[in-house]
């Protein structure tokens, strides 16, 4: 089921954060939602780098790109502002003060960016992730803040739940549905054996599953209007954050060995010439399946 | 020789806990010096005998209101009951589920400590835990420990450690008194819905036949559904037809998604993504159907046909119903 914007909006006073009058509600009202998303910039799946064995880092040659998986929640957000006259800001953090990705966000409609690169940020774990998130989401403000529920390269699928933590607000994690009320989300939420429906105050932070809507191509124009949209470059002197909270030191771990995993030996591979099934059907005689 | 107490994070389920949580506490009693399990909701007796049989002496029980979400009252209780235990956990074990990523992420920040994530062995190397975790689709191994002050938290990836029961009593319940978790705490669960499926789970199943995109279309999926009827299997798919809507997310196998490792696994027009490898590439034998002979799937396949799945699935329907 897509996000369906319900009916009942949140609603500010005249001369709220972000000033839109909206005429049509009775009287003059804003009716605004500001969300922030959390994205990851990660190396092209399809070219994902390598772990130097020496040094234990992670060794990127290629740009980095807006995760697939984050790009549901930006969708997400998109349609939630369009709904409501709302903003989207996209928050990231990176090396290098790579862009990339946030260019593509911004380029399928998000209205600004946060990005937040510090080389003291070198070998920060999910936590010290979620600690630099939360400080720049805090300066935006948001209503609703996006993740997806992992990324497609560190997968941990923590960040969402300590950012809420850190930032004190509730969190609903594995969002299939989702639907803006008036003051509060309701989330379908996957659980083992089907979903639960949740209903959430905001702010709030939650976690979408791939699919659960169909993110949106950049147009020509949104790729061109990307590149004079507002974005905050900040360290983490900007935030209020130590070196020692965040990278390598703030981690507090270590990675021991890196090691290849054996791989599998080769099996029996053939070309289907209408009798495919039949091998298929020996060999799960052999194994006993049949 | 152990690594000191080691409080596993159990999930209930009808008649006792998760098969998960079994797979966590045997893993749990190869290095830990006392092995205790922590639970939210659930019928207390009923966990404490499958968790005592399976080698927890005891068990901190929260009674949990229906309406609250598992993870903010859960990592609060635990966060408190840490912070004023005489005898603090070493480790702390949770599992990568919906629940259990909730509870390990939300305690990490309340305790800042941080959490060693995806782990799929465990070893004891000069008397620290050591966590081990897959990356690159399973082609390499990482190996982390900690360096800071405990208790260490660590996320274990399902069907990683055989459950194994010990026999034991059922272990003593204590209760685990529920903390404030303020403003996180907020959401209120309002409904709980069962999705309806046929066949044996998807994670427990001896045989799982997949589809992916080389299916074409949504209502080829039937295919696969029908084939693992007549093996008795479960239906899985790759990430690439959840994500187009074709199948639910319950029934994604892959790095998001389930993790499976039936005895037969049976990929059908699946390329063979690192995303979906790291789900299934541990299944005891694997065949794959797929008409490009470069695809990655053929990497780990025991029995790989190049071919048209639309060619070869329905003969091999037809084959198996002819047997019946």
């Amino acid at each position: 089921m897509p996000f369906a914007p319900s009916r009942g909006h949140r609603r500010r006073p005249p001369g709220g954060r972000l000033g839109r009058v909206v005429i049509g509600l009775g009287e003059q009202q804003t009716l605004t939602v500001r969300i922030a998303v959390c994205v990851k910039q990660i190396p092209d799946p399809a070219n994902p780098g390598r772990l130097d064995p020496d040094t234990k880092t992670l060794v990127r040659d290629e740009k980095l790109i807006l995760d697939e998986s984050d790009s549901y929640g930006v969708e997400m957000a998109l349609q939630m502002a369009e709904a409501t006259e709302g903003e989207v800001v996209v928050v990231s953090m990176a090396p290098n003060e790579e862009f990339g990705g946030l260019r593509t966000a911004l380029a399928m409609g998000a209205d600004r960016a946060i990005l937040v690169s510090d080389e003291a940020l070198a070998g920060s774990d999910a936590l010290g992730t979620a600690k630099v998130l939360a400080a720049a989401i805090r300066r935006a403000e948001p209503d609703l803040i996006l993740a997806a529920t992992e990324s497609t390269d560190g997968y941990t699928g923590t960040v969402p739940v300590q950012v809420a933590e850190l930032l004190d607000l509730p969190s609903v994690t594995f969002a299939k549905s989702v639907s803006l009320g008036d003051g509060e989300v309701t989330v379908l939420r996957q659980t083992e054996d089907g979903y639960d429906e949740v209903a959430c105050p905001l702010p709030a932070v939650l976690s979408v599953t791939a699919g659960v809507v169909e993110p949106r191509y950049p147009s020509f124009k949104g790729i061109m209007a990307a590149k004079n949209k507002p974005a905050d470059r900040l360290g983490i002197a900007d935030l209020g954050i130590e070196a020692g909270e965040v990278g390598w030191a703030g981690a507090r771990q270590e990675i021991v060995e890196v090691a290849p995993v054996p791989a599998r030996e080769a099996g029996e591979i053939l070309t289907d010439d209408g009798s495919g099934h039949e091998r298929i059907v020996a060999y799960l005689e052999e194994l006993k399946i049949l | 020789m152990g690594v000191g107490t080691v409080w596993v994070h159990v999930e209930p389920a009808p008649g006792g806990v998760a098969s998960i949580s079994l797979e966590l506490l045997a893993a749990a009693r190869r290095f830990g010096d006392a092995v205790e399990a922590v639970c939210s909701g659930g019928d207390a007796d009923a966990v404490s005998a499958a968790v005592g049989e399976h080698g927890a002496s005891l068990l901190r029980h929260l009674e949990r209101p229906a309406e609250a979400l598992v993870g903010p009252l859960l990592a609060a209780s635990l966060a408190a009951a840490v912070a004023g235990s005489d005898d603090p956990p070493a480790v702390i074990l949770a599992a990568t589920t919906y629940d259990g990523r909730d509870v390990a992420g939300r305690l990490s920040a309340r305790l800042d400590t941080p959490v060693i994530t995806n782990v799929t062995e465990l070893a004891v190397t000069d008397g620290a835990l050591v966590g081990i975790e897959p990356v690159f689709g399973g082609t390499t191994n990482v190996h982390t420990r900690f360096t800071g002050a405990g208790p260490h938290v660590f996320l274990v990836r399902p069907k990683s450690f055989q459950a194994t029961s010990v026999g034991g009593a059922p272990a003593q319940v204590v209760a685990l008194p529920a903390a404030d978790c303020g403003a996180g705490g907020a959401a209120r669960v309002i409904g709980s819905h069962a999705e309806q499926s046929t066949g044996p789970k998807l994670d427990e199943a001896a045989v799982v036949v997949s589809g992916g995109r080389g299916l074409g279309e949504a209502g080829k999926y039937e295919m696969i559904e029908q084939l693992a009827g007549l093996l008795g299997g479960a239906a899985g798919a790759s990430r690439a037809i959840v994500d187009a809507g074709w199948v639910p997310y319950s029934q994604q196998v892959g790095q998001t998604g389930k993790v499976v490792k039936p005895d037969v696994y049976i990929a059908c027009g699946i390329s063979g993504a690192t995303q979906h490898l790291v789900g299934m590439k541990n299944s005891r034998n694997i065949v794959a159907v797929n008409k490009d002979s470069e695809a990655p799937i053929f990497g780990v396949a025991d029995l790989g046909i190049v071919g048209d799945v639309h060619q070869v699935l329905p003969r091999l329907i037809e084959a198996l119903q002819a047997r019946d």
